[in-house]
């Protein structure tokens, strides 16, 4: 059997072994690649710089543990810039298991500059009803989550204080992996309130909201843990997102190798039984 | 202490799935029924008490809310579903969604993901400012932008020529629905790319876990 015929029945194993070695030796050994900022990544950042200090901002995650690696990056660095930035959170999801996500980077970001629950962050929790439930914050925040996520009336907190509908939220992100999520904010909150929304999305999702940045729609988008990665750079701290940028680079480099290797040896083959 | 149990069960069961890219074994198939045994319970608990109770049986049973009852009997109409015979009374609770649904989206969807996209295609084919910065400062990113806006252009035009199917796609017209083609060949490699990154992410993922929070490796 030839070269090409024994790479035909090559062991789909042996890919995985090596999709598994080109993360985990760069996780263990890192090189360093340089991470470089990509204009929608560097527009989402420029969105919140914009912001004066005290601004609010409404952070809704649309997302899972199952997307976690993507999007949580994010989360932890959304919350890190608001907090540097003076800025109030107000956090809320479309998806139940984003709460405790979403939750936990505040708490962190909070941590770090000092923060306070119910006077710099709150998180209103989930509320069932994704497109509906967007339209119920624009019109009434207060009657559509009268408790935070712990069950607490929303009065109580200094930040809810004045907060009736979307005339009070200065920007709006969402952090999302699917339905609903970025896509029903900007039909709604940017669609039909004309206010400003910016998004963060996983990699498989991303080129499907190039139109809507290209067209103004959306402020800023990040996607995937590259986009992560970049924000991280650009607030100069290290997150797991940039932890796992050589990796990824690596992985990419081999799958581009694989992808050429067979199809040069595919082409060879044909040829040969010609 | 419990946070290290909680550890060494997800580094454990992450071992037993990945198990499976070996081959299929008792490891994988344990890992496989727990996961959807316990989504399953999860899913049931949380929408009963974070959707079911506070949206409905808390307002209508404990506050008087009577009109909750058409959601309730809607809600009911629906579970008919599981008995083949009275089946068909289904259909009205989801014609009512439906209906409902699609009144309520589709103004909205017309607006961010027609008009304005239509509108963001309508713009200078010559972009004099672009062309000016390209002069000025040549380079990769100047010239992308100079040609950004032919590009949209030229591959919306041609794209939807592709997808006109009431001529025959020859001569300049065949011309133009084969450049679409080649628009369209370009956004799903560029689509297929985002999707092995988002796939070499996860897994970078559950490696970082592994080798941070299990073996404290990195």
């Amino acid at each position: 059997m030839n070269i090409a015929g024994r790479l035909e029945k090559i062991d789909r194993r042996i890919i995985f072994l090596l999709t598994l070695l080109a993360v985990v030796i760069p996780l263990l050994l890192p090189i360093g690649f340089e991470i470089k900022v990509s204009e929608p990544v560097q527009k989402f950042y420029e969105a919140i710089e914009a912001l004066p200090p005290g601004s609010k901002v409404l952070v809704s995650s649309e997302y899972d543990p199952a997307t976690m690696p993507e999007v949580y990056p994010m989360n932890q660095a959304l919350a890190r810039h608001c907090f540097k930035k003076d800025l109030k959170i107000i956090g809320m999801g479309l998806w139940p298991q984003g709460i405790p996500l979403n939750q936990a980077s505040m708490e962190q970001g909070a941590e770090e500059y000092g923060k306070e629950y119910g006077v710099d962050y709150v998180n209103l929790g989930y509320k069932a009803g994704g497109i509906v439930v967007i339209s119920a914050v624009a019109e009434n925040m207060p009657n559509t989550f009268p408790l935070d996520y712990a069950g607490r009336p929303i009065e109580e907190f200094e930040i809810m204080e004045g907060i009736r509908n979307f005339d009070n939220i200065d920007l709006i992100i969402s952090l999302s992996a699917g339905d609903p999520g970025v896509r029903h904010w900007v039909m709604i909150a940017q669609g039909r309130y004309g206010k400003k929304v910016a998004g963060g999305v996983t990699a498989v999702s991303a080129p499907a909201f190039y139109p809507y940045l290209n067209a103004g729609q959306l402020q800023g988008l990040i996607g995937g843990m590259k986009g992560a990665a970049e924000y991280e750079t650009l607030l100069g701290a290290t997150g797991t997102a940039s932890r796992g940028m050589d990796a990824q680079s690596i992985a990419h480099g081999l799958i581009i190798f694989l992808i050429l290797f067979a199809n040069f040896f595919y082409l060879l083959g044909k040829r040969r039984k010609k | 202490m419990m946070e290290i149990i909680g550890i060494w069960m997800a580094a454990l069961l992450t071992l037993c799935i990945l198990s499976f890219l070996y081959k299929d074994n008792p490891f994988y198939k344990f890992a496989e029924h727990l996961f959807v045994g316990l989504s399953a319970a999860y899913w049931a608990v949380y929408y009963y008490f974070n959707i079911l109770y506070p949206n409905l049986i808390q307002p209508l049973f404990g506050h008087g809310q009577l009109l909750l009852i058409i959601p309730l009997v809607l809600g009911i109409m629906m579970v008919m579903r599981l008995f083949p015979k009275v089946g068909w009374v289904s259909r009205w609770p989801l014609a009512f969604i439906v209906g409902s649904y699609s009144g309520y989206n589709l103004i909205t969807y017309l607006q961010s993901n027609a008009l304005e996209q239509v509108r963001a295609t309508l713009v200078p084919f010559i972009q004099i400012e672009s062309w000016k910065s390209l002069f000025t400062n040549p380079g990769v990113m100047t010239f992308l932008n100079a040609i950004a806006a032919p590009v949209v252009v030229v591959g919306v035009t041609t794209g939807v020529i592709y997808f006109f199917f009431s001529k025959e796609h020859k001569g300049v017209f065949g011309g133009f629905a084969r450049i679409g083609v080649w628009f369209l060949m370009i956004a799903f490699g560029a689509s297929f790319g985002y999707t092995v990154m988002a796939r070499i992410s996860l897994l970078i993922g559950r490696m970082y876990f592994m080798l941070h929070n299990w073996l404290h490796l990195i």
